[in-house]
């Protein structure tokens, strides 16, 4: 039937304003903008599969180098962590949750030597987080990665200690799985013994003396060194792992390893006396655990392509350049440190092209 | 079949974009039905970018199915047509989708006509010239189907000295969910050729290109064995967002049509599956825009269909007919997961543009419970644009309105791939939504 609209039009409105109300409850409804749907990845599982892979090589370490090395990683956890709850406290971000701090914590860990006392572990990861992160304004906002801004903190604090190495002891050459060595608990700020025979890791044979160290061990870890640099083999294994899960640029570590490959070969070739082979280069010190656990830090690299690649040659030929003429051995550290600083600048000049536009845009 | 599998390597696309799970399963293969006729519908007087239309009726006035009850209110406007036998109402505000109030002629359907169409002459369209096809198009009411709404005769009114070598018919339908396209595709095939050739008569193009995601190869193969020499089926690469315009451009022909510029700039004009099938209408049977098929989907309504419904017929109307809301219901979506709006409430109506009702059991992780971002730089391999989003959003942010333009903002389409990768889960295109705003604000104030 036709209602006569003139007559009735007002109820017309409110029969209307009632029924879809209460039949379909809308209120019920949650009200979000597009898109309604999403991928499915999250920050807090990345960081987490970045910690599962970080604590296989947590075990390796403990297998060459015994309990002190799983205890040296927690205490670089532990004080990585403290920094972020007390800052976090009253922040509703909840920056603590999305892992990034224990991640860092581990990452400083496995980068100190083996017979380090536990509490310039803790200290040096409580200064990573803090001067590394914390003071930048949090995830995200720094420019140098905490980890290593960790452990630049102790080489400087604690230049000897940082220094002194010992061979591998752990269950590997026979040793106790669980004995902890005393020099491992020295009392904050006295003078510690480092604990089993100290010995120069490959990269310093090789600049006291000339020594290649072989092969072999060098790919499975046995031989002298920080806690996760040792074993070439694992940390290619974790780099395939992190490309394949695309869990990082895959254009950040292969631009690194291959310009320290290309560049120690071509110097090799050109004075084979005064520079190591390639292989040695690449497979020895620090420089693979790097390019998989630190060059691929999305926070402090580029994120442009081009970016990736220029930041990636920069940090190769900067290990290079320090090994063969500066005054430590091992360069890595600070060879990701000093590129990390021109990432702004890198980025700014690596922008993409947008569609449409012939060239880059020049002024971003 | 074979066809659209033998060629599945190397399929034309664009650069970036995302992978979503398409989830057309559950209606791709169910035919269109006719939504039955309901008591109330409520039209919008501006439905599609550009003016209001202007009523041309009033409260009591008895219309037709197929009437013209609203004029064109500009050149960027177009008419509106009853889409039932029945009275005016009232001319009103009502709620629309997106939660405006806006002025709609409200009309009750006479339930005793059986609501055959009152159609008017088919076109000759070789007898008219460029200026009467603009106006007849105007008239009809019709606007882009695919979900911008924007008048097609706008299109079509190709200034003197510009040229038109190449028509692209877009049948992507790269939204996941929606098959409203893909079922005009598959039951409609000469329909949609035949306003293929509608468009290549009226643009003087001299080719044709029908674009379709190749994960509809009943549809590619429907509209293959009745295309013409001169029109193409172009099965593409499925990517979102494939059935962007520009993106749908460079995967066919190549060129880059970028921010401020238009399809006509290469030549071409793109219009979406829908609107050629209803230029058909209009040209071969006189039928002005009253109906639009429409995909009801989602794991939250109890009957998922295709639909051929009455434009004005209310969202709960719809929702009624395919069985209601199942109780796990969260969220209800007009148009599709990438680009649709959420609906506080369902007693608005469907407009023009609205291609699907998507009605999910789940939300998305919503922006308080964002995290920091860490540079992934996902958002940048997803920009189909070439943008860089956090970085829109970071200055967005900061409120620095001056420095959105440099940072290409106006390039930014809002398909919102950025914030479906975003691992931190930061809504990116909303904060560059926002942007857009202090920008136009800026500008006002200058």
């Amino acid at each position: 039937m036709i209602p006569r609209v003139r007559e009735n039009g007002p109820q017309v409105e409110a029969e209307h304003a009632s029924d879809t109300l209460a039949t379909l409850e809308p209120e019920k409804l949650a009200i979000t903008s597009a898109p309604f749907i999403h991928e499915g990845s999250s920050t807090t599982r990345i960081m987490r599969e970045v910690l599962a892979l970080s604590l296989v090589v947590v075990l390796a370490s403990w297998w060459y180098f015994g309990i002190a090395a799983v205890l040296l990683v927690a205490a670089a956890t532990a004080g990585a962590v403290l920094p972020e709850l007390i800052a976090g406290w009253k922040d509703e971000r909840r920056s603590i949750k999305d892992g990034s701090a224990v991640l860092t914590g581990v990452l400083l860990g496995l980068t100190l030597p083996p017979g380090l006392p536990l509490w310039m572990a803790f200290l040096g990861g409580a200064a990573g987080i803090t001067l590394g992160k914390l003071l930048w304004g949090g995830l995200g906002n720094n420019v140098f990665n905490p980890a290593l801004v960790g452990r630049a903190f102790l080489q400087a604090a604690f230049p000897t200690a940082m220094t002194t190495w010992s061979s591998p002891s752990g269950p590997v050459a026979g040793g106790a799985a669980l004995a902890v060595p005393s020099g491992t608990l020295a009392p904050p700020l006295m003078q510690a013994n480092v604990d089993g025979v100290s010995a120069a890791t490959p990269l310093g044979l090789f600049k006291r003396d000339g020594t290649i160290t072989e092969l072999l061990p060098l790919l499975t870890g046995n031989t002298e060194g920080s806690l996760g640099e040792t074993s070439a083999l694992l940390l290619l294994l974790c780099g395939v792992w992190l490309v394949a899960r695309r869990l990082c640029d895959w254009r950040l570590p292969a631009s690194t390893l291959l310009t320290v490959f290309l560049a120690s070969l071509a110097l090799h070739v050109i004075a084979p006396g005064s520079y190591p082979p390639p292989l040695f280069m690449l497979l020895s010190g620090g420089i693979l655990f790097a390019a998989v656990f630190m060059v691929t830090d999305p926070v402090t690299t580029p994120t442009t392509a081009k970016g990736a690649w220029i930041f990636g040659i920069g940090v190769g030929l900067l290990v290079v350049l320090i090994r063969n003429h500066g005054g430590l051995p091992e360069g890595a550290m600070y060879a990701v440190l000093l590129m990390n600083a021109f990432v702004p600048h890198i980025e700014r000049r690596t922008q993409p092209r947008p569609f449409g536009f012939k060239a880059p845009p020049s002024n971003s | 079949m074979a066809f659209a599998r033998a060629s599945l390597k190397n399929l034309p696309s664009f650069r970036r974009g995302v992978h979503p799970p398409d989830a057309k399963a559950a209606t791709c293969g169910r035919p269109i039905e006719p939504m039955p006729f309901v008591s109330e519908y409520v039209l919008p007087l501006g439905q599609s970018i550009g003016a209001p239309s202007a009523p041309l009726v009033d409260p009591g006035d008895t219309v037709s199915r197929g009437q013209r009850i609203a004029a064109p209110g500009g050149f960027v406007s177009v008419a509106l047509h009853a889409p039932v036998k029945g009275v005016v109402t009232a001319i009103e505000p009502r709620p629309r989708a997106g939660g405006q109030i806006v002025p709609s002629i409200v009309l009750r359907a006479d339930p005793f006509s059986n609501q055959m169409p009152q159609l008017s002459e088919p076109l000759d369209l070789g007898s008219m010239d460029r200026d009467s096809v603009v106006s007849a198009v105007q008239n009809a009411g019709i606007v882009g189907l695919g979900g911008a709404a924007f008048p097609s005769h706008v299109k079509l009114a190709i200034p003197e000295e510009k040229r038109v070598r190449t028509v692209i018919v877009n049948g992507c339908e790269c939204e996941p969910y929606l098959t409203c396209d893909h079922r005009i595709m598959v039951e409609h095939p000469k329909e949609v050729i035949r306003g293929t050739e509608i468009l290549l008569k009226i643009s003087g193009a001299e080719q044709a290109f029908i674009g379709v995601e190749s994960n509809k190869p009943d549809a590619i193969e429907a509209l293959t064995s009745v295309a013409p020499d001169n029109v193409r089926v172009v099965p593409t690469a499925v990517k979102y967002p494939q059935g962007g315009e520009r993106m749908l451009i460079a995967a066919i022909l190549g060129p880059e049509v970028g921010a401020g510029g238009l399809p006509l700039d290469v030549e071409v004009l793109v219009n979406n599956v829908g609107t050629a099938f209803a230029l058909t209408n209009l040209f071969d049977k006189g039928q002005p825009l009253i109906d639009r098929v429409f995909t009801v989907t989602g794991p939250a309504i109890a009957e998922p269909k295709n639909l051929l419904v009455p434009i004005g017929t209310k969202i709960s109307d719809i929702v009624e007919h395919c069985g209601g809301l199942l109780p796990s219901a969260k969220q209800v979506v007009l148009g599709g997961p990438m680009m649709g709006l959420s609906l506080s409430r369902l007693d608005v109506p469907l407009v023009k543009g609205a291609s699907g009702l998507l009605c999910l059991d789940s939300v998305a992780p919503s922006s308080s419970e964002a995290f920091a971002c860490i540079r992934c730089a996902r958002c940048v391999s997803a920009c189909p644009m070439g943008l860089n989003p956090s970085r829109l959003t970071r200055i967005a942010e900061a409120g620095k309105a001056e420095d959105l333009p440099d940072a290409h903002i106006g390039s930014c389409f809002e398909c919102a791939s950025c914030s479906f990768v975003c691992p931190s889960g930061i809504p990116l295109v909303q904060w560059i939504r926002i942007g857009k705003t202090l920008v136009a604000e800026r500008r006002e104030e200058e």
